[in-house]
């Protein structure tokens, strides 16, 4: 078995880069509930990775940083996201600016929008044997939607067509934190992370601290039901990497 | 259990009409809708009055044919919530007599002869209250066809249901996803006790019990003038 006897002599030079490039063990996929119609899970070889976590929480670096590692490791990566659709993306990103849409219509838009991504590029990139890397997936929409009051079982039935992701990384910020991370990015804080349509606070500095210490708990909360992992957001870029890595290490091995 | 909007303690009361293209139902409740307001009643006939981002979401989609059952079914109860919470629910709250060419149940029939699964689908619209009427005028299958076949009109894309690939010709498409639509429908007169209206009666007899039941059954006299 070539493939074992790679492994064994398989040595990793300084950037944690294995010199045989493994290939990832296959393992059952299946959907949250009702699933797509038409799609046979079976086929579905590659890996889907999921990376949550507020603004600031380092996601997008991890990301980047995972994206790096894993083509150097020899695999093929596709990214997906928030707000990422051919069908909506437009739509929504205007219906955000100007807050028009109510909130169920709002939480249909932003479903249609996962739906897409879904369908037309992580289900034909995991059959094609790719690492699919999400940047948030349905936790965020569940977490933002319950806070502001939505049914939780009309979300679950909606999102009963996601697929299980392979792996899930929370990465959790405290609020103090996350406030001071988005200031050394941008100058002002964002209308939606601050949840200023919540009325909690008119000051929206207090809004943002109240709104995203609701997100934590919700994600908490989702956390107990889907059992994602939980990363410590507020350690170096490079520990929380490591730690990453080695997760991801496990699951491509079939862990 | 689905609740309707007068179990739900509104104000108003909702009646929908629901049926296949061609089985006459948008007639009859323009009837209706004539009868309420000749008597001066607080009544309000609600048009599918898209906001411009649903819209402008759902042509592309289908103009460019992105759609996937799923994708058809969520665009679709977006614009669906859009007009509930935006149109729909304040009118009902301010005590409108509110008329509806179809409700929920198009979505229903449409989405699940689409490969939706049908739990699913009434998941979905589980935030929207059940109509205190709905009526289904259940016309012959070929009847209604003809009605709208008969003048060789340009039929749409999806609405001839060609994204399900039931035949390369449209109208024979349109025929085969209309019977399929009608047996849904027949389906659910059983689960949510649709009205059923025989549509291939004269229009003035089906006026004529439409406007009997909705005398009987929804208490006019409140949305009559003070």
């Amino acid at each position: 078995m070539p493939a074992k006897k790679s492994k064994k002599v398989a040595t990793k030079d300084s950037l944690g880069v294995p010199a045989a490039v493994l290939v990832p063990k296959v393992t059952p996929k299946r959907f949250y509930g009702h699933g797509l119609p038409g799609i046979d899970v079976e086929k579905l070889n590659g890996k889907l990775i999921v990376v949550e976590g507020a603004d600031g929480s380092g996601r997008s670096t991890q990301i980047a940083r995972l994206v790096a590692w894993l083509e150097a490791c020899g695999h093929h990566t596709v990214q997906v996201g928030l707000k990422r659709s051919t069908l909506v993306s437009e739509e929504l990103e205007k219906a955000q600016q100007g807050n028009i849409l109510s909130h169920t219509t709002l939480s249909l838009f932003y479903g249609t929008d996962f739906a897409d991504q879904l369908e037309n590029t992580i289900v034909p990139a995991l059959r094609a044997g790719s690492m699919v890397l999400a940047d948030r997936y349905i936790y965020t929409l569940m977490a933002r939607d319950l806070v502001r009051g939505m049914d939780e079982k009309w979300l679950r039935n909606l999102y009963g067509m996601a697929l299980v992701p392979d792996a899930v990384f929370y990465l959790e910020v405290c609020p103090e934190q996350l406030v001071q991370r988005v200031f050394a990015k941008n100058k002002a804080l964002d209308y939606w992370e601050s949840g200023m349509d919540l009325g909690l606070d008119r000051d929206m500095f207090d809004s943002f601290l109240s709104y995203q210490k609701r997100m934590r708990e919700e994600f908490r909360k989702l956390q107990a039901v889907y059992g994602f992992r939980i990363i410590d957001g507020e350690r170096s870029t490079n520990e929380i990497s490591e730690e990453l890595k080695k997760e991801i290490e496990g699951v491509l091995s079939g862990r | 259990m689905k609740r309707t909007f007068a179990e739900l303690g509104f104000p108003g009361r909702l009646v929908a009409v629901e049926g296949l293209d061609g089985s006459g139902k948008s007639t009859q409740i323009y009837l209706l809708k004539r009868w309420l307001e000749m008597q001066g009643m607080k009544v309000f006939f609600s048009e599918w009055n898209s906001s411009a981002l649903v819209k402008s979401a759902t042509s592309k989609g289908k103009l460019n044919h992105l759609l996937t059952p799923t994708t058809f079914s969520l665009i679709h109860a977006t614009d669906f919530a859009d007009r509930y919470e935006r149109q729909l629910v304040p009118l009902l709250k301010a005590g409108y007599l509110v008329l509806c060419d179809r409700y929920i149940f198009t979505a229903f029939a449409r989405d699940v002869v689409r490969g939706c699964l049908p739990e699913w689908v009434r998941g979905l619209y589980s935030f929207a209250a059940l109509p205190d009427m709905t009526f289904f005028f259940k016309a012959n299958l070929e009847v209604s066809l003809a009605r709208i076949l008969d003048n060789r009109p340009e039929l749409k894309y999806h609405e001839a249901g060609m994204d399900l690939n039931l035949s390369q010709d449209i109208y024979e498409s349109f025929r085969i996803f209309q019977g399929r639509m009608f047996e849904q429908y027949l389906a659910m007169t059983t689960e949510f006790n649709l009205l059923v209206v025989d549509a291939n009666q004269r229009i003035e007899e089906q006026q004529g019990l439409v406007r009997k039941l909705v005398a009987a059954r929804i208490g006019l006299d409140r949305f009559r003038p003070e």
